[in-house]
């Protein structure tokens, strides 16, 4: 609790100093000027959502190696972080791209991939509310975890030969390759800063994840007490009336 | 016993199980032919649309048909208490996934030898003299649908709403699948026809890796 209350404190402090970061101490982009910033938070956000996924996969492979109900809690947590993640590089993604190509969308090998990963996961998660013995469901998503994995790079390589044989109706203006010193150390530090964010929020997802688990066992117990007692109480009132004849 | 020769036996009962009613064949080629159909009156089915826009929809109604057609793969067993059997045999786990994703795959082929000359008639393609090269990018792409398909029909037969959930599972898992297959067979479909060795190369990719991947995984797909 209290160093939950702490982690909090300094990754809001952090935030305030990005966001002034961003805005104040980042030179002015060249062509697109204040729009640019956007990409402070949305390529971070991209690169906390690709560790995520890679806990994901990890996480994954761990729960069908031991069988320890924690790898599944981990997974879950990294998949529904990585989710948020992404759909904040899908929407802040869009909302650069407007000013900047003069469209929403394009369907561009990085778009379409991350709406490729962001759509498994959906389904991942589909997946888990439609079975419910813990142990099914945790095998059942681990594997289908793994399989979304290694699609990934196949994924990459069909769109990437897929998108470049076409012609693409995108005006790319963006900085190709190689940032201003003061924009790398800002970018950077954003980067570290969502690396920060994720795991903090990984681990409070975790942690209800485990308390989840704990209270489905009470329940368990409960019933069965439960039961016990019903049972007994119908005992006595069976032996009850069979003493009154 | 081998694995293989379990595999063969469970690949036979399945074709006998099938061939008996024919139920899912029926189904599904009704199903697919229905696809192709309709598709019509989404755009022109002149020469000139119809080989931009058929070798896509060929394979977007195949991937509706097999994410059809494979959910009963595993969900008879658990409806027939067969499950039971199966896990008790003294074979193993990949055998059982062997024989039934071989069974998918023929069934599937059986679809589209169905399919493809109707879909040739009326969409005015002429078949015969690609029929080798396209056979082969059919059977590359048909494997790797069988492959995955067969997995998630293993996984989703423990799931409520299982007849959903598999097309949801399956279809953005195969993209990669879907965009090499209707580019080698676009390839084919073009003025000049030619085997394109790039898509024919991620198709072979898809199917070892997820074929690898269901073989590691195979322990795991039939538990309880």
């Amino acid at each position: 609790m209290k160093t939950r209350a702490i982690s909090l404190a300094i990754l809001a402090a952090l935030f305030l100093f990005a966001g002034y970061a961003v805005f104040f101490i980042a030179p002015d982009e060249a062509t697109m000027h204040a729009i640019q910033r956007i990409f402070y938070f949305h390529a971070s956000s991209g690169w906390a959502a690709m560790e995520g996924t890679a806990i994901v996969f990890f996480a994954n492979i761990a729960y069908l190696r031991t069988r320890t109900p924690k790898w599944d809690w981990l997974a879950v947590s990294a998949v529904e972080v990585s989710l948020a993640f992404w759909s904040v590089v899908l929407v802040t993604g869009p909302i650069w791209a407007h000013p900047v190509w003069g469209i929403w969308w394009a369907w561009d090998w990085r778009l379409t991939l991350t709406l490729i990963l962001w759509v498994l996961y959906v389904a991942y998660l589909i997946l888990r509310t439609l079975i419910a013995d813990f142990e099914r469901r945790a095998a059942a998503s681990a594997i289908f975890g793994i399989f979304v994995f290694l699609g990934v790079p196949l994924d990459y390589l069909s769109i990437r030969i897929f998108r470049t044989q076409h012609p693409q109706p995108v005006l790319f203006g963006g900085p190709d390759s190689g940032l201003a010193p003061t924009m790398l150390k800002v970018f950077l530090f954003c980067g570290f800063l969502m690396t920060l964010l994720m795991i903090f929020l990984i681990a409070q997802r975790y942690r209800v994840e485990s308390l989840r688990y704990r209270t489905e066992e009470l329940k368990i117990v409960a019933d069965e007490q439960e039961e016990l007692r019903a049972s007994a109480r119908a005992n006595v009132q069976v032996r009850g009336v069979a003493l009154k004849k | 016993m081998t694995a293989a020769r379990a595999a063969a036996i469970v690949w036979r009962k399945e074709i006998r199980a099938e061939m008996r009613t024919k139920e899912l064949l029926q189904t599904t080629v009704a199903f697919v032919v229905i696809v192709v159909i309709l598709f019509s009156f989404a755009f022109q089915p002149a020469t000139v649309q119809a080989r931009i826009y058929g070798p896509g929809l060929l394979w977007i109604a195949l991937l509706f048909a097999s994410s059809l057609m494979l959910n009963p793969s595993f969900a008879k067993e658990q409806s027939n208490d067969t499950i039971y059997a199966l896990r008790m045999a003294p074979v193993s786990p990949f055998a059982i996934y062997l024989g039934k994703m071989l069974a998918n795959f023929s069934f599937l082929i059986i679809t589209e030898a169905v399919l493809l000359p109707v879909f040739a008639v009326l969409y005015n393609f002429a078949l015969w003299p690609i029929i080798g090269r396209l056979a082969l990018v059919l059977l590359l792409g048909t494997f790797g649908l069988a492959v995955t398909g067969t997995v998630f029909s293993a996984v989703a037969t423990q799931a409520r709403m299982r007849e959903v959930l598999l097309p949801l599972l399956l279809l953005p898992v195969t993209v990669p699948l879907l965009i090499a297959s209707v580019e080698a067979t676009a390839a084919l479909f073009a003025e000049s026809p030619a085997l394109d060795r790039t898509w024919l190369a991620v198709l072979i990719a898809f199917d070892v890796i997820f074929f690898a991947a269901a073989w590691l995984l195979s322990d795991y797909l039939l538990e309880e």
